[in-house]
């Protein structure tokens, strides 16, 4: 490659990031703008007997005050489960759900009219845990009206490939496990924020910290029964997602309602506490595991039954529950296999998706177990995988398609960088090594709602400035697709980056696009952009070589020039825009992506399509403190395959920070709940960890050049989050020999695991 | 509580304005001078997002009341580089992919300007310690830990 695909690149905003210049949401501010607050349930589980509005609205400052059964209309991202209301009607499910929403002059107007408002409860018996929701119950009681049974399950995921059961029965080698994972969260640091204006042309425009513009248009449409045509939604800068960001929320169609309501802009921004208590984050999750290898270390079959803790609402539910199984069919060859996943409800803030959507508490438990029966074996923990990894292209027992994998060469990678072979199982006691493996899509197949669209259409717009503007629906949220978009034109087109200009995220001016989530951006809309550029080029060669009398073809797009190898033709970027452009104008050029058609034909066979995964292996290096129980993680080794990296820069920072966000989650992240409150809503009791906790990290983008992604590229956003949680729990069992079957990982639970051992 | 007439000095210019006796700092900044380049993170005095200098000290303007602030010299993220010169820490984060979603970013930017003046030859774990009340949920600090480091020698020499 000449352009920029490939090497390291800065981020194209980064300059108005560090000076404090790009806007959030938070930032905007409007003209004649009204303030929302709410008032949110002290109760996780009652009908609302009394809700009287009448002394807020004479609150002085307050204009408008609005309560459930003014926006009656259901909602939810997945149009099979629409399960929520933007604010609570009749009953409430959760502490700290929306039960009114006032717009006054000023936040401290919109705040004490809030607190006018009069409000009473009749609970109703309480499901907190899991085991709570598995029993029957009275109608009235229920969570949720449609729940079928009594009882409070939200959905069943189940999928059986060749009798795994029978297997486990027999096999030379079998585990059964059961696994807790407490519930953590996303903890992005900007808080959620909306403004929201009413236009004089009777149209709606939204600027929200969204990861997916495309899904809260939708929403809002259904909702505010606009038609999409009257609605625009703007993504500005934003402060993190990972998946926190990838629902519509209440506040923004309750925001956009109070600016249609009282036609002027209307802005919502939370406090943390509120970012904490609307949560979406991992599900809280109860694995029950059997794994089993025959006596030459292949493994046979995997069976597990799973819950989780859904919270009050559906979200990405139904997905998380296939994910928890489908997931676990790579990167090993499992061809007895099954699962059954269970979603329940619960009273508490709802769960959806998070940084490897639903799949990384049960790869926590499929690594945990490998390291068991590589000791059960007496062989190596890297042998036994190596011994089980799926080739190249070919299909798992559920018809995945595996195309390009590198998870050999990444295991190979780490294995070699850490000194695998001379120093694990030789360390010193409370030192010790642990390896893990783990694979992820690179966008989903199939849509969430099914239609007829590609997945994503990106534009490229040449006009007589020499300038190419790149129009795209993706949404940048930190990882960096904005600078892809502008790599790859100046890649196609052989000029600088400074040529290139993105316009983003806005469903008025901007293709269709999907949103930011289940890591597809940089494979589906840098396979479109590309088409889109190369549209481009095509259409200027035409018209030069036309003009020039040479043969399209043999024009080279190179260093800001257009030429023939002979240099018959020689033409400056300029000359070369001025012909392409002459007797026409500005032209505009489209690419699309549309995933190929995959997978089997059996229900559920939809759940896990992607046209690439990516795969990877970590090793980490912790040392355990036998009197406090303390875990210090001082380094890991993280191997990624993503096919090839657009911008090697990103793909560091995406590894990087998925081993923060595992760490998190192994050693100090939990969401507490007492009675239904969440206890420990704020950065001081949540722990994510500080500069302090980091580990030293050493990174390997492995590249295994993807058929068919852009120049080779696959994901590398969510799947390096995989391999790292159960790297640290099988180097604490070779430092201390204890097996941690619950995270986080917490003081207490290694010395209670200490003494039992002893 | 009430209001109260008072003259700040923020990033050397002084005015008056207009007070209530409980606000902070933070919420002047953003809400009355529209500098919005401090970013409001939590607002509980724990992620950082909001350091600013208050002569020449990083505090939490979530922390700190606008009233205390009287006679001070306040400097906000926008004025740390001068037009188009970045300030060293600025050009390494930049460079060096020390950023991702940006929104601790000036937080640590005002946390990491002072700490290098002070400590201008900072180990790498100073430089973690200094850094520790910044939250950054993505990059994994490695990336800022660098580009600190690397505007460090670079301030040096």
């Amino acid at each position: 490659m000449s352009g920029p695909i490939g090497k390291p690149t800065p981020f194209i905003d980064a300059v108005q990031k560090v000076t404090g210049q790009a806007m959030y949401a938070g930032d905007y501010r409007m003209p004649n703008m009204l303030y929302v607050r709410f008032l949110r349930s002290t109760e996780s589980h009652a009908i609302i007997s009394k809700l009287d509005i009448s002394e807020a609205e004479s609150y002085p400052g307050v204009c408008a005050v609005v309560i459930g059964k003014e926006i009656p209309i259901s909602f939810g991202v997945l149009p099979i489960s629409p399960d929520e209301n933007a604010i609570a009607i009749d009953k409430v499910r959760y502490k700290g759900e929306i039960v009114a929403a006032v717009a006054a002059e000023t936040i401290e107007a919109a705040r004490e009219g809030a607190k006018k408002i009069q409000v009473e409860y009749e609970p109703i018996r309480l499901f907190l845990e899991p085991e709570d929701s598995l029993e029957t119950c009275a109608f009235h009681e229920q969570i949720h009206s449609h729940t079928k049974n009594g009882k409070n399950i939200h959905k069943t995921a189940e999928l059986r490939f060749n009798e795994p059961e029978k297997e486990i029965k027999t096999a030379a080698h079998v585990r059964k496990e059961k696994f807790k994972f407490a519930g953590v969260t996303h903890a992005f640091t900007e808080p959620h924020s909306t403004i929201a204006i009413w236009n004089g042309d009777d149209t709606l425009t939204v600027i929200s910290a969204t990861q997916v513009p495309h899904y809260l248009h939708r929403n809002l449409a259904k909702v505010l029964e606009l038609p999409m045509h009257r609605i625009q939604v703007k993504k500005p800068a934003l402060g993190g997602g990972f998946g926190g960001k990838s629902d519509p929320f209440p506040h923004e169609i309750i925001t956009a309602y109070m600016a249609m309501k009282t036609k002027r802009p209307v802005k919502c921004t939370f406090s943390r506490e509120e970012v904490f208590i609307t949560n979406h984050g991992r599900h809280p999750t109860e694995i029950d595991m059997s794994l089993s290898c025959d006596q030459n270390g292949k493994i046979t079959a995997l069976d597990t039954d799973i819950i989780i803790d859904g919270g009050a609402y559906g979200s990405f539910g139904v997905v998380t529950s296939y994910y928890n199984g489908v997931l676990l069919q790579g990167p090993y060859r499992i061809n007895k296999f099954g699962f059954r996943t269970r979603r329940v409800y619960t009273n508490k803030s709802q769960c959806g998706a998070m940084r490897g959507h639903g799949a990384v508490n049960p790869r926590y438990a499929v690594e945990v177990m490998l390291d068991m029966l590589a000791h059960d074996m007496n062989m190596d923990p890297c042998d036994l995988r190596i011994n089980n990894f799926l080739p190249e292209n070919t299909l798992t027992v559920g018809q995945l398609r595996i195309t390009s994998n590198g998870v050999r060469e990444c295991l190979d990678t780490v294995r070699m960088k850490c000194d695998w072979d001379n120093r694990y199982g030789k360390l010193p006691s409370g030192h010790g090594l642990g390896v893990a493996c783990g694979f992820f899509i690179s966008g989903s197949a199939l849509p969430i709602i099914w239609n007829r669209y590609p997945q994503t259409v990106v534009h490229a717009k040449l006009d007589f400035d020499g300038r190419i503007v790149m129009f795209s629906g993706a949404s940048d949220i930190g990882q960096g697709s904005d600078t892809v978009l502008v790599q790859i034109a100046a890649e196609e087109l052989g000029i600088t980056m400074g040529h290139v200009q993105v316009e983003v995220s806005d469903t008025k001016t901007t293709p269709m696009d999907l949103g930011s989530y289940s890591s597809r951006v940089t494979f589906m809309v840098g396979n479109a952009a590309k088409t889109a550029v190369a549209k481009v080029r095509e259409e200027m060669a035409k018209a030069i070589a036309n003009e020039k009398g040479v043969i399209a073809e043999k024009l080279i797009f190179n260093n800001c020039r257009i030429y023939t190898k002979d240099e018959t033709v020689d033409l400056s970027w300029e000359e070369g825009v001025e012909i392409a452009l002459a007797g026409r104008g500005a032209f505009v050029e489209s690419g699309y992506y549309i995933s190929p058609k995959l997978g089997g034909t059996f229900k559920g066979a939809g759940a896990g399509l992607s046209p690439a995964y990516s795969f990877g292996s970590f090793i980490s290096e912790v040392k355990v403190n036998p009197n406090t129980g303390e875990v210090n993680v001082i380094k890991i080794w993280g191997a990624h395959d993503c096919g090839k990296a657009l911008n090697p820069l990103s793909v560091e920072g995406q590894i990087e920070g998925s081993i923060h966000m595992g760490l998190g989650q192994a050693i100090s992240e939990e969401l507490r709940y007492k009675n239904g409150q969440q206890m420990n809503a704020n950065f001081f009791d949540y722990r994510i960890p500080s500069s302090l906790d980091t580990p030293d990290m050493d990174i390997t983008i492995i590249e295994s050049n993807d058929a068919e992604g852009p120049y080779g590229a696959k994901e590398a956003g969510e799947g390096p989050i995989h391999p790292v949680l159960p790297s640290i729990g099988n180097a604490i069992y070779d430092a201390v020999g204890i097996r941690m079957m619950e995270l986080p990982i917490t003081p207490d639970k290694v010395l209670s695991k200490l003494k039992m051992g002893k | 509580m009430g209001l109260k007439q008072i003259e700040l000095t923020v990033n050397g210019f002084s005015s008056p304005f207009l007070v209530q006796s409980d606000e902070v700092l933070l919420f002047t900044l953003r809400e009355r001078l529209y500098l919005t380049g401090t970013k409001e993170g939590c607002n509980q005095g724990t992620c950082g997002s909001c350091t600013v200098l208050l002569d020449g000290k990083p505090v939490l303007s979530c922390m700190t009341p606008t009233i205390r602030c009287v006679g001070k010299k306040i400097i906000t993220i926008e004025s740390i580089s001068s037009g188009d010169t970045l300030h060293a820490i600025q050009k390494h984060l930049v460079e060096k992919g020390g950023l991702q979603c940006g929104f601790c970013t000036p937080g640590v930017v005002m946390t990491m300007v002072p700490f290098l003046e002070e400590n201008p030859k900072a180990s790498r774990e100073e430089i973690k310690e200094g850094l520790s009340g910044n939250l950054c949920r993505c990059t994994g600090y490695k990336k800022i830990i660098d580009a600190v480091e690397n505007a460090a020698e670079e301030m040096r020499s």
